[in-house]
């Protein structure tokens, strides 16, 4: 039989509910596994990760901190809850993994930053709250990109997260550690946030499944802003199915956030195994040519030909201004994280730095509470805000988001879902692209559209592809799949009838066994 | 655009970041480069065009007004980094007058 790390949050749940296994077992299991291979010292109720400079290079470092204490007893609730026969939610008793940027009590919350190290937030994220009620054990805060901010997770005050494909190698980000927590079987859920491609290029690097809802329909209540207007919590999991099961449980309207859409959310496991035969898949033409690896153009070549085998009807479709997204992103995301990070001021929360008076004081704690590339990006944000400035940049950005968002519009009068790849490489090696920002931001290519958009997007394997530095090295390519506001049950559908197709089996070997050559995580490996 | 050491400079000002001047040098050229990429939004014609600030158009959402609980002051407090009589404590903001 499978180790219980290795399976689902659907084989879980179904064994959790036939009481064949406790949730107590379940937690263990994953404890005992982060313990072994993650780089935490694990000592007392929450386990702290080991100091940069002391984690190991096998060592991915999903997680910052891992609330073992807290686990444990909210699955000893549930079991004994279970026993009495009380009714449980379709997740009840399953493990999770949580990202850094979202609130939880009890428990720091550091968003990768210096500024909020040991901050320990007074209250739940609404999606936190959620996740609680399902019974949905969180397993800790999982590493990331400072503030949400890169395409690696390199970019983590706390040291770097490693892929568990290949741990020379970045697990992509900002929410790298969610991504490795799942990939590396230290936990079957993750939650991670998505601004630019957060969670589906990370998803994608890793061989998950991850998915931006629309914009507004996860409540950002308790989630750290960095670009209010793009930022949205979403799932990572093995499996399509557990990440439509995780999406069901923590997303709809929350009055605590203003941004939150109104109105009821669409069932996403009615329909989730309806198939594909008569859907009209788009090709977007300004998503791939240009700058994808090779590799990511065979895969993504192959997924076409197998969404047409069952039945879909592939089309191509124009996004004219899908080539702007990019350059209208890294102004508008950047402008709404110089004005959300105002807040660190060294007055209300985390760091202060002392200085004769208050602009000297926010000024210096500033310098030191911030890395390199948060102060990057709100120094362009201030710039791009700028009196003189504001017209050619902001407002240009906003009007270009206008007119990516009417580009999606017609598009989707002709098809019902979009697809292109989720990133332009495979993962790349630790240290590769650090030197150069701009080398950096162009992960986010082919994400970002439907960022601006605010509608649904997702990514699921697709496949395996060599890395160009070393063919011997198979990684893993995402697929993306796009829908129209509120259609995260057709992307869904869409990305469930693919994932089938490909042979996917969630068990045994590894994090994934995606199309062939059947390839086992490293990390995997050494732990057995 | 090329942004200079001295527009830098000024920008941090605006932005309170107190930049070394080594960060000063580095962010120059990187600010350019990072700028000269996104300055591509502007090859398009979009004069017209209504901005989009947010996926929704949502506006004015209001609570009832009605009283609900909220953190204790020693909640909010608990994460701050100087307290004095029960509020945040920070340094001189006006200058005194000799």
């Amino acid at each position: 039989m499978a180790e219980l790390t290795e399976l689902t949050a659907a084989q879980l749940a179904a064994r959790l509910s036939a009481e064949e296994v406790t949730a107590r077992e379940v937690v263990d299991a994953h404890l005992d596994r982060i313990a072994g291979l993650d780089g935490v010292v694990a000592d007392g109720d929450i386990w702290a990760a080991k100091p940069a400079a002391e984690l190991g290079a096998d060592e991915p470092h999903a997680y910052l901190a891992v609330t073992a204490a807290a686990a444990r007893e909210h699955a000893d609730d549930i079991d004994a809850r279970r026993a009495a026969g009380a009714a449980l939610g379709p997740l009840a008793g399953v493990p999770l993994a949580l990202k850094d940027v979202l609130t939880m009590r009890g428990a720091p919350t550091t968003c990768g930053s210096r500024m909020l190290e040991g901050w320990v937030p007074p209250y739940d994220a609404t999606v936190t709250e959620r996740l609680r009620a399902a019974d949905v054990v969180v397993l800790g805060k999982t590493n990331m990109d400072e503030f949400a901010m890169g395409s690696s997770t390199e970019n983590s005050a706390f040291g770097l997260t490693r892929n568990p494909w290949d741990l020379d190698r970045v697990p992509g980000g900002s929410s790298g550690g969610s991504a490795t927590a799942v990939a590396g079987l230290m936990a079957p859920l993750a939650i991670g946030t998505d601004t630019g491609g957060s969670i589906r290029q990370p998803a994608a690097l890793t061989g998950l499944v991850g998915v931006k809802p629309t914009y507004g329909t996860m409540s950002r209540y308790g989630l750290v802003a960095f670009a209010s207007s793009l930022d949205q919590a979403g799932p990572f999991a093995r499996t399509v199915e557990d990440a439509a099961l995780l999406q069901s449980v923590t997303w709809g309207h929350d009055p605590r956030d203003a941004t939150s859409v109104p109105g009821a959310v669409p069932d996403l496991l009615g329909g989730l195994k309806g198939g594909v035969a008569g859907l009209k898949v788009g090709v977007v033409r300004e998503l791939q040519g240009e700058g994808y690896e090779p590799g990511v153009e065979v895969v993504f070549a192959a997924a076409l030909e197998r969404l047409a085998d069952l039945g879909a009807e592939i089309v191509e479709v124009s996004l004219p201004h899908a080539s702007y997204g990019l350059p209208a992103y890294y102004l508008i995301a950047p402008s709404e994280a110089s004005s959300n990070l105002a807040r660190f001021d060294g007055v209300r929360y985390g760091l202060r730095v002392d200085a004769p008076t208050a602009e000297e004081m926010n000024a210096a704690t500033r310098a030191a509470g911030f890395g390199p590339e948060v102060k990057r990006r709100i120094m362009i944000g201030t710039h791009a805000l700028s009196s003189g400035y504001y017209d050619a940049y902001y407002l240009q950005a906003s009007k270009i988001r206008t007119l990516i968002a009417d580009d999606f519009r017609a598009a989707f009068e002709q098809v019902d879902v979009l697809i292109s790849p989720t990133s332009p490489s495979v993962a790349f090696r630790l240290g590769d692209k650090t030197a150069d920002p701009m080398a950096m931001y162009l992960n986010d290519v082919a994400t970002v559209p439907a960022s601006l958009a605010g509608i649904p997007a997702l990514s699921l394997p697709a496949g395996l592809a060599s890395a160009p530095d070393d063919p011997s090295t198979s990684l893993p390519v995402g697929l993306q799949v796009m829908a129209p506001l509120k259609r995260d049950d057709v992307m869904y559908r869409a990305a469930w009838a693919f994932e089938q197709a490909t042979g996917f089996t969630p068990e045994p070997a590894g994090p994934r066994a995606v199309a062939t050559p059947v390839a086992t995580p490293v990390a995997t490996q050494e732990v057995r | 655009m090329a942004l200079s050491e001295d527009e830098v400079r000024h920008v941090a000002r605006l932005a309170r970041l107190a930049l070394t001047d080594d960060e000063v040098a580095a962010l120059a050229p990187q600010l350019s480069a990072i700028l000269g990429y996104a300055e591509q939004v502007g090859e398009v014609a979009a004069g017209e065009v209504v901005p989009t600030t947010h996926p929704f158009a949502l506006a004015d959402v209001t609570r009832p007004d009605e009283r609900a609980p909220s953190l204790s002051r020693e909640e909010v407090l608990a994460g701050a980094p100087a307290v004095e009589q029960d509020r945040f404590a920070v340094p001189r903001i006006v200058a005194e007058e000799g």
